[in-house]
């Protein structure tokens, strides 16, 4: 029996799963009618009790989010999502958007309609142009059919939706950075407090939230707390997309209850790539610390992955065998966290920088044994030191590599560069290719 | 031209928000549709529609890499070279299609066609190893893949992407589109790819465990 649960993938299979027919036909914009014929605090009541968890990373329970805007306040609310997908590894919302960008546009209605906003926004990344046109098509679709605008199916709520692309900046997936990249500014994290919910877009109480989480809140509309919360574990509830990519046999996207295993997801990836073994992975994204064979049978829940030193993240499972040198793979984050560095704090801005320095020596056999405890003690002067996470990310794989790989880093050292052939981890033939 | 004849679309973008500085980063792509990077003129006329200082358009304009501050190729090609493309092949790819192109990172082939620029994760790591050209999706590339890409860019006659329109915008086509202008072709093209349709197919199968 396959653990399988397809909610949101569910008709991604039809040629016009994108159109707002499409969705219709498969029983969408059901859950919108459904939510404004109950009252706002009701619709946040719902979600609370569903357990719904932010999916974008934190693992924030949703419903209480919106709890927190102020209401009776006179001041504009707003309702963001956040699309800007763009944490290593993390692929669910971008062919969720491609193939169904309404169901998002559906839990944007109910979730406004809930924190009392009539202004939204979708923040997209602005390298995935033809994510962008569907999204927008299906924006201008929901206006046509009066899911969008003044008095929205006739029930007296107006909402305003407009879509801003981004510029290819990662740091603006930080949900501040967001907000100031929104209003047209460089994308760089604020100080906290004042959270969002009471100082956000425009200085006005403000929900930010991932598109995976707003996509599943018609699904729980539809079909009710107790069904939700009959998926999943005891505190993460629900099902949730996973990501699989790097050396198994057939990488995608697999919709299933919180709590499944990697052994069970690489067994529905057909295996390991032939004559190979699991090295490492990450379980949700490059900022979050590294796993290996040892943890193939961790629950994949928020605390399942947090109890085994790691974080559920987006839920991002890289995957790389035993071809893969650790030291370039960590190497090659570092480099990426350094360039995606805002560099509005100096522990991050400097210390992705020395970090980037440091492995570059020890990739290419320069370094010396001291510099493995000189990287982890950058490490502890640039984690949590800074106003966002993007510091912690650029510590976690260095922390977790050096806890499983350390003769690795050591390795490299002893031979004078790096033991391992690329050629090996590529996944198709050089040889033949470079003729 | 640098957004001197777009009054009515600089002004109907600006509406799309409560307030005009978010219009910023619309009016950036736009300006890049218009002459394929922000020009000192364009970076003038935002500057004036919203009534900031240059010196303000300039701070957004140069802290997003995807704007541009010289002209890149009527194909901007990106090899993602994060960590799982780069193992998967990206690092290949990269390397060999800038030694056959005979140009560095970031810059453009004398024909001025095609640009090379290593990029970061795409969201597609489940097609890796990805190639972006004006930031569509060239899936699940090899050496010899992207070769062929490249020189039919060159050509003038790209193949269309994996996932996205059936003929490939050139980059001020697709820079108007991330101005948040529709080109109407949103319907063209695959709903999903095969590993976005994987665990849907094995669940439709009862569960199957193998699919090979």
């Amino acid at each position: 029996m396959s653990k399988l649960t397809p909610v949101l993938s569910a008709f991604w299979d039809q040629k016009d799963s994108f159109t707002i027919e499409g969705y219709k036909r498969n029983g969408g914009y059901k859950a919108v009618e459904k939510a404004l014929a109950i009252s706002p605090d009701d619709v946040i009541k719902t979600v609370k009790d569903s357990g719904l968890r932010g999916r974008g990373g934190a693992g924030f329970p949703t419903g209480m989010k919106w709890g927190f805007i102020p209401q009776g306040d006179n001041k504009e609310h707003y309702f963001v999502v956040n699309a800007d997908e763009s944490e290593p590894g993390t692929c669910k919302d971008t062919p969720l958007l491609m193939a169904n960008p309404h169901v998002l546009i559906e839990g944007i209605i109910i979730g406004s309609y809930a924190i009392r906003a009539n202004y939204a926004f979708i923040y997209i990344r602005g390298e995935i142009a033809h994510v962008v046109r569907r999204v927008q098509q299906a924006i201008e679709d929901a206006y046509k059919a009066g899911l969008l605008g003044k008095n929205i199916l006739g029930k007296g709520f107006d909402l305003e939706l407009v879509l801003h692309i981004g510029a290819g900046a990662y740091i603006c997936g930080e949900e501040t950075a967001l907000l100031d990249s929104l209003e047209g500014f460089r994308g760089q994290p604020r100080l906290r407090p004042p959270f969002p919910a009471i100082a956000g877009l425009y200085a006005r109480p403000t929900v930010v939230n991932n598109v995976e989480s707003v996509a599943s809140v018609p699904s729980i509309i539809n079909n009710g707390v107790e069904w939700f919360a009959s998926m999943g574990t005891e505190k993460s509830k629900g099902y949730t997309l996973y990501s699989l990519s790097g050396h198994v046999k057939n990488p995608g996207q697999f919709e299933a209850p919180l709590g499944i295993t990697l052994r069970e997801l690489i067994d529905l990836a057909g295996g390991m790539r032939s004559g190979h073994k699991l090295k490492f992975w990450t379980p949700g994204g490059s900022s979050t610390p590294l796993f290996t064979d040892a943890h193939l049978d961790t629950p994949l829940d928020y605390e399942g992955v947090a109890a085994a030193g790691s974080m559920l993240g987006t839920k991002a499972l890289q995957i790389f065998d035993e071809t893969v040198c650790v030291v370039r793979a960590v190497l090659r984050w570092t480099e990426f966290y350094k360039h995606e560095s805002c560099g509005k704090c100096t522990p991050c801005r400097e210390g992705t920088w020395w970090l980037v320095q440091i492995l570059e020596d020890l990739e290419s056999g320069k370094g010396e044994a001291a510099d493995l405890d000189k990287l982890l003690d950058l490490c502890d002067n640039i984690a949590g030191r800074s106003f966002c996470a993007l510091a912690d990310g650029a510590a976690a794989p260095i922390i977790s590599s050096l806890k499983y790989f350390r003769e690795e880093y050591l390795e490299h050292l002893r031979t004078g560069g790096c033991p391992f052939d690329p050629a090996k981890s590529t996944v198709f033939e050089l040889a033949g290719s470079e003729r | 031209m640098s957004l001197k004849n777009d009054d009515a679309l600089i002004d109907s973008i600006i509406k799309r928000y409560p307030r005009s500085r978010s219009a910023i980063m619309p009016l950036l792509h736009l300006a890049q549709a218009r002459d394929g990077y922000v020009t000192p003129e364009s970076i003038e006329v935002i500057a004036e529609k919203l009534s900031l200082e240059t010196a303000e358009v300039s701070a957004v304009a140069t802290f997003y890499t995807q704007y541009k501050r010289k002209p890149v190729g009527e194909y901007h090609v990106g090899v993602c070279t994060n960590t799982l493309c780069a193992v998967m092949g990206g690092d290949a790819i990269y390397e060999s299609i800038l030694e056959h192109l005979s140009i560095d990172n970031d810059e453009v082939t004398s024909d001025g066609k095609v640009s090379v620029e290593h990029i970061e994760c795409n969201a597609a790591c489940d097609y890796a190893p990805v190639v972006m050209v004006n930031w569509e999706f060239y899936d699940n590339q090899t050496v010899a893949s992207t070769k062929d890409l490249v020189d039919a860019c060159r050509a003038g006659n790209p193949p269309a992407p994996t996932r996205g329109p059936n003929k490939l915008p050139t980059w001020k086509e697709n820079s108007e589109v991330l101005a948040g202008v529709n080109d109407g072709r949103a319907n063209e093209g695959v709903q999903a790819g095969e590993p976005t349709l994987l665990g849907l197919k094995i669940a439709k199968e009862g569960g199957k465990k193998c699919l090979n």
